[in-house]
């Protein structure tokens, strides 16, 4: 069972690499985005400040949703889907394998940029932390219901605007507590719950959504 | 005298040779696309060492058949039973038996043809070193090709890399193969169709369709025809 889990986390991170210009796009985007807020609404400190958590998780969601369609496409077209389909393991792990990669290659990423963007926004040290700790909370939710949508929009014309329809509602939550701790801590609350729900979500979309996958897979392959 | 009806009684309890017993078993089977029935009522068995060889003009049904079979699909009626009892109540030994190759090749196009096969190898289950895959692609007749991207590959090539996984050791019993010569080449042909028939001679099972009259020797062949 570990053996298939690392035979397609590892095929998707090598097809990756071999590609690398497809996730850094992504990245890039990211940046971009984040960088003309400052521009578009002027150097006020105060305001770029209190705008900064909401602005990154905001690109963030964006960031990780345009590479949503990248993660079952090909596989869909090229046959590697139905193969992962009669694998005699259950599809919901070998679905986990794939969105753990997606993650690595798209939400961590994000994360790890963060607090130089942090910075741009003049976020302080404990804040920063507070930024990185709760997008490395949120982008695996971000994956696990994107892969959801995903799934769901296989086959499907126009599917990156579909897939932007159904999966931006769902970021909602992960949106209020992601940048609400941040926020919490700058208005000198305990940031502490909001990381504790995000860490929530997280469990729970780790429990339910390999499951919706693998059964909006199977709805795409017949 | 009661010796006798335990003597008769035991003679019905003797177990149908192996080399009869049907593996692959489909009962009524039905299969509805776009609102129109595809075929019904459609009932076939398989038997150890033999091949059959799915007809039909294009649209027939032939690609849902082997669909319905791998599970791929619903059925919309009747069941696949596998050794006796229904493929989807032992998902998991059953799929561990299956060999499907359909008519997309599962190939990467970044990925070699090497770590193609030996990542569906790790898939399937079964461990293919270098050495193993080396032999495949030999016996594929594309040894040379190991190293290079599938995305350089013209389309006989990558069609004879899909098949190669037939000749990866932790050979499955059941072979689902649809189209398997199509975009091959003669020689190609005659190298599936002794790796078929060796298949059949160690006691598989395959389900095939083509439209090629192909030469299988000494392979147990039925036919069966969907309208």
């Amino acid at each position: 069972m570990a053996a298939a889990f690392g035979a397609v986390f590892m095929r998707d991170i090598l097809q990756a690499w071999r590609r690398r210009s497809d996730w850094l796009n992504a990245l890039v985007f990211f940046v971009i985005v984040t960088s003309l807020f400052p521009l578009g609404v002027g150097a006020d400190p105060k305001l770029l400040k209190a705008m900064a958590p909401g602005v990154v998780w905001v690109a963030a969601l964006l960031a990780a949703m345009l590479s949503l369609p990248r993660v079952f496409g090909s596989d869909h077209a090229d046959g590697t889907l139905e193969q992962l389909a009669l694998a005699p393991q259950p599809l919901p792990l070998l679905v986990l394998a794939k969105v753990s990669a997606h993650w690595l290659l798209s939400g961590l990423p994000l994360a790890l940029v963060a607090p130089v963007l942090g910075l741009q926004f003049g976020l302080e040290g404990t804040a920063i932390a507070l930024l990185f700790v709760a997008l490395l909370l949120g982008t695996p939710c971000l994956s696990l219901i994107g892969a959801v949508a995903a799934a769901l929009t296989l086959g499907a014309r126009g599917a990156g605007v579909l897939v932007a329809l159904l999966v931006l509602p769902l970021y909602i939550p992960v949106l209020i507590f992601g940048a609400g701790a941040v926020e919490a801590w700058e208005a000198g609350t305990a940031p502490g719950a909001y990381l504790s729900l995000l860490a929530a979500g997280f469990l729970l979309a780790l429990a339910l959504t390999p499951w919706a996958t693998a059964a909006a897979v199977r709805v795409a392959l017949e | 005298m009661a010796v006798a009806v335990a003597i008769i009684a035991s003679k019905f309890i003797v177990p149908a040779p192996l080399s009869t017993a049907a593996l692959l078993e489909v009962r009524d089977l039905a299969c509805v696309r776009g609102g129109k029935p595809l075929f019904r009522a459609l009932s076939f068995t398989v038997q150890e060492g033999e091949l059959l060889w799915v007809e039909g003009r294009n649209g027939a049904g032939k690609t849902s058949l082997l669909r319905l079979v791998c599970g791929l699909a619903e059925p919309d009626g009747g069941e696949v039973r596998w050794r006796g009892a229904p493929a989807r109540a032992q998902r998991e030994g059953f799929l561990g038996e299956l060999l499907y190759l359909g008519h997309l090749n599962a190939l990467k196009d970044d990925l070699s043809v090497m770590e193609n096969l030996r990542l569906a190898a790790r898939l399937a289950g079964t461990d293919a070193s270098r050495a193993d895959v080396e032999a495949a692609l030999a016996e594929a007749g594309i040894g040379a090709l190991g190293a290079r991207a599938v995305r350089t590959l013209s389309q006989g090539q990558r069609r004879r890399a899909a098949l190669a996984r037939l000749w990866l050791p932790g050979t499955r019993p059941l072979w689902i193969l649809d189209e398997p010569f199509s975009a091959l080449d003669a020689e190609a042909v005659q190298r599936l169709a002794a790796c078929i028939a060796a298949h059949m001679h160690g006691g598989g099972v395959a389900l095939l369709t083509t439209h090629q009259e192909v030469p299988l020797p000494g392979a147990r062949v039925r036919r069966l025809a969907l309208h």
